[in-house]
């Protein structure tokens, strides 16, 4: 008999295999440029390093439709309401990559206008260090997300978002 | 009037909002009415008077006939533009809010737009959502840290940054650039000039809805940024052009980079006129849209490729020329109706200009340092560290305490890829900036946005904002 919710049944773990596989096949990021990573993020969608080998070249406009949030850049004082307004706009399961050394720790703006490190805001999945990180850095780092849902280290489950 | 102080209303003789002390005397009436419905600041711990603000301030615009020196300034008051005939009436305006969440603000600008129907009537751009605080930063730096901070501001041409920033900081020094390093300059300076017209491109066609234009425009910006990479280590935010000279010599068989670069964008240029000159589509969603004549280009401050869309012949490269780019034979193109059309006809002519200073470049590169040998600079050669205590010394203070820069202020502009990048610095005598200030070209261009937007419709919003090619981080810093 399957367990307490800590333990599913052969079932069921089958079937969260499945839709695991499905979530990291056709993860979708939101388009939400911010600064100097934006446009080497832009570049990973374009044709020279094509995301869309791994299913992510749609960049959604609306984040209603988004499941990956990628904050490519600083992060100012004032930005910082927007986008948390936008990450609390996704649907769940949604993650969270913070794309560059200012979006990760304020990197060399420790002053009054950065917000010093995005994780203050918004719960961080995946770090990805540079400034601004390479195509194939940031690649890098989609793929470690996709293997860790893969693995079901961050499964990410419904109604998670504000609480974890 | 109620006596909620939350809510901002049209009413401007609100007794209840009190303007601070300092500020009462000026113009009591036109201060108070601006602080109620103007954006002042942000924060929560401002005193009552703020407080019918939220913490972006006022959700409005203000009233048209509030005030006709606004109005000049906001753009609201304009001759040239498309007028769509004015049948409805004041109160089937709406506010729209653009940004600073868009997928073609191009960053972070926020606009609000006052639309009547179809027809845009007022644009407010709304700025600071990337404000980085780069020029108080740059005082806490030596100067020859400062090219990392200046590079970041604007991210689409950070060699002309550091460029600006260099060239002011050798004028308060005043040492001399062998010739080798002002080429370097002048090359780096002009292929980035070809890589960000390429990006340029990329975006507009992706705003316009020419999504392939999008895809080639990445292609071949592709090929200068591995240019870019092989020469300086980074694709972007390289830190490369220094005070004294630039970082590192060019490294061997670059000019076959440069020649193969030099193969590529103008193959892929050929294709993209072709794809997109006389293309009906692109022709109907860009001429005579978002037009700015000569006069306003000069009363905002609009530099660069988009004043010279207007006609006019404005080029800090032949004006006033700088590392020795007068040099080289180049043209400046130039359009004729100040139209989304025109801005991106100069941008492609300025890519072929900026080839050929390339070519001439390459072709002429002289030998010799690719850094000044002023000791006061420029620490010792690697070899020397190893013979002598001093020259250790020597070393270590350049780079730890740097070296001191005599008073004096000083404003040097190079011609960026969006237009008349200046920096301006004023030194105490220290190691270190006493004030930095940068003029960045694409926050007089945002300024304009209004002149160009207002009357047209709402369709051209994004057509006209792709065509000015505002970057936000040279807008706020």
């Amino acid at each position: 008999m399957a367990g307490p919710a800590e333990a599913p049944g052969f079932l069921l773990s089958t079937v969260q295999k499945g839709v695991n596989w499905a979530r990291t096949r056709s993860m979708f990021p939101a388009s939400f440029g911010l600064a100097c990573c934006a446009i080497e993020m832009m570049g990973t969608g374009a044709a020279h390093n094509d995301l869309a080998r791994f299913g992510m070249e749609v960049f959604r406009a609306s984040p209603r439709q988004a499941d990956l949030m990628v904050v490519s850049g600083r992060v100012s004082q004032k930005m910082a309401p927007v986008l948390r307004q936008v990450y609390d706009q996704m649907p769940d399961p949604k993650w969270v990559i913070s794309m560059g050394a200012c979006a990760s720790t304020g990197g060399m703006f420790n002053n009054y206008a950065i917000v010093q490190g995005v994780d203050q805001i918004v719960p961080v999945d995946i770090y990805v260090p540079g400034c601004p990180p390479g195509p194939q850095s940031l690649m890098h780092g989609i793929l470690t997300l996709h293997d860790k849902i893969m693995k079901g280290e961050i499964a990410s489950p419904i109604g998670h978002g504000t609480s974890r | 009037m109620s006596d909620t102080p939350n809510l901002v209303t049209g009413d401007l003789e609100t007794p209840s909002i009190e303007p601070p002390a300092e500020v009462a005397d000026v113009d009591a009436a036109a201060g108070r009415r601006r602080r109620a419905l103007d954006l002042w600041m942000s924060g929560t711990e401002e005193s009552a008077w703020l407080q019918g603000a939220t913490a972006e301030g006022a959700q409005e615009l203000l009233p048209a006939a509030e005030d006709p020196a606004l109005a000049v300034q906001r753009g609201t008051v304009v001759t040239d533009d498309f007028v769509v005939e004015d049948t409805t009436d004041e109160d089937q305006r709406q506010i729209m809010n653009m940004g600073p969440q868009h997928p073609s603000t191009h960053g972070v600008l926020r606009l609000q737009l006052e639309v009547e129907g179809e027809t845009i009537r007022r644009v407010k751009p709304i700025i600071g959502y990337l404000h980085t605080g780069m020029e108080k930063t740059g005082e806490t730096l030596t100067w020859l840290q400062g090219p990392t901070n200046v590079t970041r501001m604007d991210y689409l041409s950070p060699l002309h940054n550091e460029l600006a920033f260099s060239l002011a900081v050798e004028q308060l020094l005043d040492v001399a650039i062998p010739p080798r390093a002002d080429a370097i300059r002048v090359l780096m300076t002009e292929l980035n000039r070809v890589a960000s017209h390429l990006l340029f491109l990329a975006t507009f066609g992706l705003d316009i809805g020419a999504l392939s234009m999008m895809i080639y425009g990445w292609r071949d910006r592709e090929a200068v940024l591995g240019f870019f990479e092989k020469v300086t280590g980074l694709r972007m935010n390289h830190n490369y052009i220094r005070p004294g000279g630039v970082a590192a010599d060019l490294p061997d068989g670059w000019e076959d980079d440069v020649e193969e670069i030099l193969t590529i964008v103008p193959q892929g240029l050929a294709e993209y006129e072709e794809l997109l000159n006389d293309n009906p589509i692109f022709i109907d969603r860009t001429q005579g849209v978002g037009v700015i004549t000569p006069a306003e280009c000069q009363a905002y401050g609009v530099t660069g490729p988009n004043a010279r869309a207007s006609g006019i012949d404005w080029d800090l490269r032949k004006v006033f020329p700088y590392s020795g780019v007068e040099r080289y034979r180049f043209s400046v193109p130039l359009g004729r109706h100040g139209d989304t059309y025109d801005r991106y006809l100069v941008r492609v002519g300025e890519v072929k200009e900026s080839l050929g200073i390339v070519r001439q470049v390459m072709e002429t590169m002289p030998a010799g340092d690719y850094r000044s040998e002023d000791r006061k600079v420029t620490p010792p050669p690697r070899k020397r560290i190893d013979e002598s205590m001093e020259a250790l010394i020597h070393h270590f203070k350049i780079f730890t305490e740097g070296f001191k820069v005599p008073a004096g202020e000083v404003y040097q502009a190079v011609e960026s890829a969006r237009g008349e990048l200046g920096v301006y610095i004023v030194s105490n005598g220290g190691a270190k900036p006493w004030r930095l200030h940068v003029r960045g070209p694409s926050f007089a261009h945002v300024q304009a946005l209004p002149a160009m937007m207002t009357d047209s419709l709402v369709a051209d919003v994004v057509a006209t904002l792709a065509s000015s090619d505002p970057v936000l981080g040279d807008v706020d810093r």
